[in-house]
């Protein structure tokens, strides 16, 4: 068989696991790579442009009127959604996990169909529904409600699935331990039960609001857009960049950007503190 | 009891509501006018176009995103470096930056003002107002998927049977073709019906990037805003309905490769 | 065949799993590595193998320097704690993977295979998959996969530590008698003493990453070098500086001149032997192992006085056949 070959004092790697660790290097830089190309990038020019007409510029461009009206609108409109879906959110992951009926598990697949339906239709949907021409007479179009019902339908899967999942897990030997020490079914969700969901709800809010603050396709064909009244910021920056206004566009898109940075943060620590417990 | 009752009728309202009725208003209200009307429109050229040109722009993302998904999602979990926290974290931005912000960016990329966008053209490149941009867009909001439905699975079953495989003779290719590969199968399948999903559905950043040109730029979703705005109103339902079948055709295919899980 | 590992060590981090080990398994050997959590067993095995790569040190696989080679040119077989069975694939396709990686043709995988499937007796399971089978059997066919491609030695990782009391004695003693059958020179990593001694014709002792010692299980058990060893490999009394074996306490009712008084505080029955539970007249207590018939015969009960001597004991420096203090 082949000579013994001397091994250095420092024990250099195997020669198949120095050829892994490249290979490990490799890895690390396409997907670096990729997105870089595909995601920094592209928003590192947003940012960049939004500085093009200066500082002047930039905060001209978000103290426009029409831009602050839209980003008002836009964030209490995402505030209102969030506050409902924490509500209806938990009621229906309840529903789901601690009730029993017939047809609960189609129930349970429809929870995701905001995300699987193009944001273009869900709006449309709603528009045939509560609109104009609505069969029920009921019409809400080109109200700041309409804007709030659009983003309800995009957002409501999110609390949902955050709660589901803890609710399953949640040891019922607790709620036992309340009953048998005398707490009614309500107390016993509201210290028991609702502390430990506490979590799941906010990072589902976090998310949703996330959503809602950028949301596009299910609100242009529903609120008419009408600037001051129910022009949300995703609509505002679109109008600025079919103007050619991209600066201005820029700008407001940056207001956005920094929203969602800090959600993401937000969540972050969110599910730092959510998992204190567990450590 | 009534406790129980009451709030399952306050869930299943909601639900019925907001989401249930909407819905099935589409298919309503589409075959309202007769089926003949909704053949007429199926097969018109724009709309045959834009069914075409969906399809092809998702398959693409899917396949971009799948081989990055998987590869990411090794390098997160498998590997150990600085900046892993930082690239977690830019793997969420496409699902919390606006739609129309995405549009922007690749706009002021790969427009024609830019000095990219410039040098592209003159080599006969176009990204801006064609398929190309269209393509990146959706790659950008489709991007975390795969990746974030194969981290738990890859995750879970570990190194060993990548060792043990080594141990027998297998090199690392081998390794991850054989062994790897078929253990996250159900990740990446979840993964690709999302992702899949996601590149049909999207709007926001196709509307800015892609001009909305009839016939030459305009995916499924824009063609419902289109013929919308024409006031084509049966050519607006129909796509609308082509969607919504996608969609639950999504949602079927989601519970049968969904990693096992409980509800 | 042999395997040599030469002044090996590696730390992570900042904790030293291995300092400057050298061990030796003789080919077709049993040997057991054994030793407490964090001892470095399963690091050593694991370096031996080419999974982990060693700080220094080098390591021989049948003569050949094989420390740089990456696990899959070591000619090496590992069976994992929790088996690593392939679960998307079957019984079969799992033992047949190593000869599928070397192109055999499929007629020659099938026999081989099938053999193998007898030698572990699942010959019925070919069709199954790991999830269908019980830890015992996932573990059988673990080995045989492993020996399919024909190893030059092979390195089990506490091969048994997943498993069911029952399941491991079956288990160790089929092990053994594999062994014997086929001389692969092999190296166990445990923590049970009871398996080392049961199963292994050398054990070799580790600790905080060194070695205690070397030796068969008999040597270990009755010349130990340390106290760690003495204690580790048996059960022990402590009685100042002094280490005794519960069963070298030896009680009799009559004092002679040699022994100690004691009272008996608490008799256990565990089947064919009782502990007995002491305490000295000074206060120290200590336990002595003897059988049912001896503990009837002195009418032991607790409360009883008796009297107690030493019939081997250890001081660790010398060795003394010695017994306790007058009384």
């Amino acid at each position: 068989m082949s000579a013994t070959t001397n091994t250095e004092r420092t024990g250099l790697p195997a020669s198949g696991t120095a050829r892994k660790r490249e290979g490990g290097l490799l890895g690390r830089g396409v997907v670096v790579g990729y997105l870089s190309l595909m995601v920094l990038i592209p928003l590192a020019a947003v940012v960049w442009q939004s500085t093009q007409d200066g500082t002047g510029g930039f905060v001209r461009a978000i103290t426009n009127p029409a831009a602050i009206a839209a980003l008002k609108l836009t964030f209490l409109a995402s505030l209102a959604v969030v506050v409902i879906n924490a509500v209806t959110g938990t009621l229906i992951a309840w529903v789901l996990v601690r009730d029993q009926f017939r047809g609960k598990g189609a129930v349970n697949s429809i929870i995701d169909l905001p995300f699987a339906l193009p944001t273009i239709v869900a709006g449309l949907t709603l528009l045939v529904l509560y609109g104009p021409k609505s069969p029920l007479g009921l019409n809400v179009a080109y109200t700041k409600a309409s804007v709030v019902m659009a983003l309800l339908f995009v957002t409501l899967p999110f609390v949902v699935r955050a709660v589901q999942p803890v609710l399953l897990e949640l040891d019922t030997d607790m709620e036992e331990a309340a009953t048998s020490l005398g707490a009614s079914g309500l107390a016993t969700f509201r210290r028991i039960i609702l502390p430990n969901l506490l979590p799941a709800i906010l990072s589902g809010a976090a998310l949703a609001f996330a959503r809602s603050v950028g949301e596009f396709g299910s609100v242009v064909l529903i609120t008419g857009n009408q600037p001051f009244k129910t022009q949300v910021a995703s609509v505002y920056i679109f109008g600025q960049v079919e103007s050619g206004e991209t600066a201005n566009a820029a700008a407001v898109s940056v207001v956005l950007l920094v929203i969602s940075l800090l959600v993401l943060f937000v969540l972050g620590l969110i599910n730092r503190w959510g998992t204190r417990h567990d450590r | 009891m009534i406790a129980r009752l009451s709030l399952r009728v306050l869930a299943l309202g909601y639900l019925a509501l907001l989401l249930v009725f909407p819905v099935s208003m589409i298919f309503v209200r589409t075959f309202g006018n007769g089926i003949g009307a909704v053949w007429e429109a199926v097969i018109q050229p724009d709309a045959l176009h834009a069914l075409w040109l969906t399809l092809f722009v998702a398959v693409i993302a899917v396949s971009a995103n799948t081989v990055f998904g998987i590869a990411c999602a090794m390098v997160l979990v498998r590997q150990n470096f600085r900046g892993k926290a930082v690239l977690n974290a830019i793997l969420d931005l496409p699902l919390a930056v606006s739609p129309v912000v995405i549009g922007l960016a690749l706009l002021l990329i790969y427009g024609l003002t830019s000095p990219v966008g410039a040098w592209l053209a003159e080599a006969g490149i176009r990204i801006v107002f064609s398929t190309p941009g269209i393509i990146l867009a959706t790659i950008f909001v489709s991007l975390p998927f795969v990746v974030r439905e194969v981290m738990p699975v890859l995750r879970e079953i570990g190194t060993e049977q990548e060792q043990a495989a080594s141990t027998l003779g297998a090199s690392s290719l081998q390794t991850f073709r054989l062994v790897t590969l078929p253990a996250i199968r159900s990740g990446v399948a979840y993964g690709i019906v999302l992702t899949m999903a996601r590149a049909i559905g999207e709007f926001g950043a196709v509307s800015i990037i892609s001009g909305k040109l009839s016939g030459r730029t305009e995916t499924l979703t824009i063609y419902v805003e289109s013929s919308f705005q024409r006031f084509d109103i049966v050519g607006c339902y129909t796509a609308s309905l082509i969607l919504a079948l996608i969609a639950i055709s999504t949602l079927l295919l989601t519970n049968l490769t969904k990693p096992k899980e409980e509800y | 065949m042999g395997i040599t590992a030469h002044r090996v060590s590696k730390r992570f981090g900042d904790f030293v799993a291995l300092d400057d080990v050298s061990v030796e398994a003789p080919t077709g050997s049993l040997t057991a590595l054994l030793g407490p959590s964090g001892s470095g067993k399963s690091t050593l095995l694991r370096v031996i193998a080419g999974l982990e790569r060693p700080d220094s040190g080098e390591i021989f696989i049948a003569d050949e320097d094989k420390t740089r080679m990456p696990p899959q040119k070591r000619g090496v077989g590992f069976v994992f704690q929790h088996y690593a069975a392939f679960k998307h694939m079957t019984v079969f396709e799992n033992v047949a993977f190593g000869l599928k990686i070397r192109k055999y043709p499929k007629a020659v995988i099938r026999k081989d295979v099938h053999e193998l499937l007898e030698l572990v007796q699942l010959e019925g399971f070919a069709n199954r998959y790991p999830s269908q089978l019980s830890g015992g059997q996932r573990q059988r066919m673990a080995l045989a996969r492993a020996l399919a491609v024909e190893p030059e030695v092979l390195l089990l990782d506490e091969p048994f530590g997943a498993l069911d009391a029952r399941v491991r004695q079956e288990l160790r003693a089929w092990l053994r008698r594999l062994h014997d059958d086929i001389h692969v020179t092999t190296i166990l990593v445990t923590h049970d003493q009871e398996e080392a001694m049961e199963v292994a014709d050398r054990i070799v002792l580790m600790n905080h990453g060194t070695i205690e010692q070397v030796g068969d299980p008999q040597d270990l058990y009755e010349h130990p070098a340390s106290e760690f060893v003495m204690s580790f490999v048996g059960p022990v009394n402590r009685l100042g500086d002094t280490f005794v074996r519960p069963h070298d306490v030896e009680i009799q009712l009559h004092s002679n001149g040699s022994t100690s008084e004691a009272v008996v505080d608490h008799l256990v029955y565990l089947g064919f032997e009782v502990r007995v539970e002491l305490t000295l007249n000074d206060g120290r207590g200590l336990w002595a192992q003897v059988t049912r018939e001896d503990a009837r015969q002195l009418e032991l009960e607790p409360g009883k006085i008796v009297h107690v001597r030493m019939v081997h004991s250890k001081v660790f420096g010398e060795q003394r056949k010695s017994s306790l203090p007058h009384s």
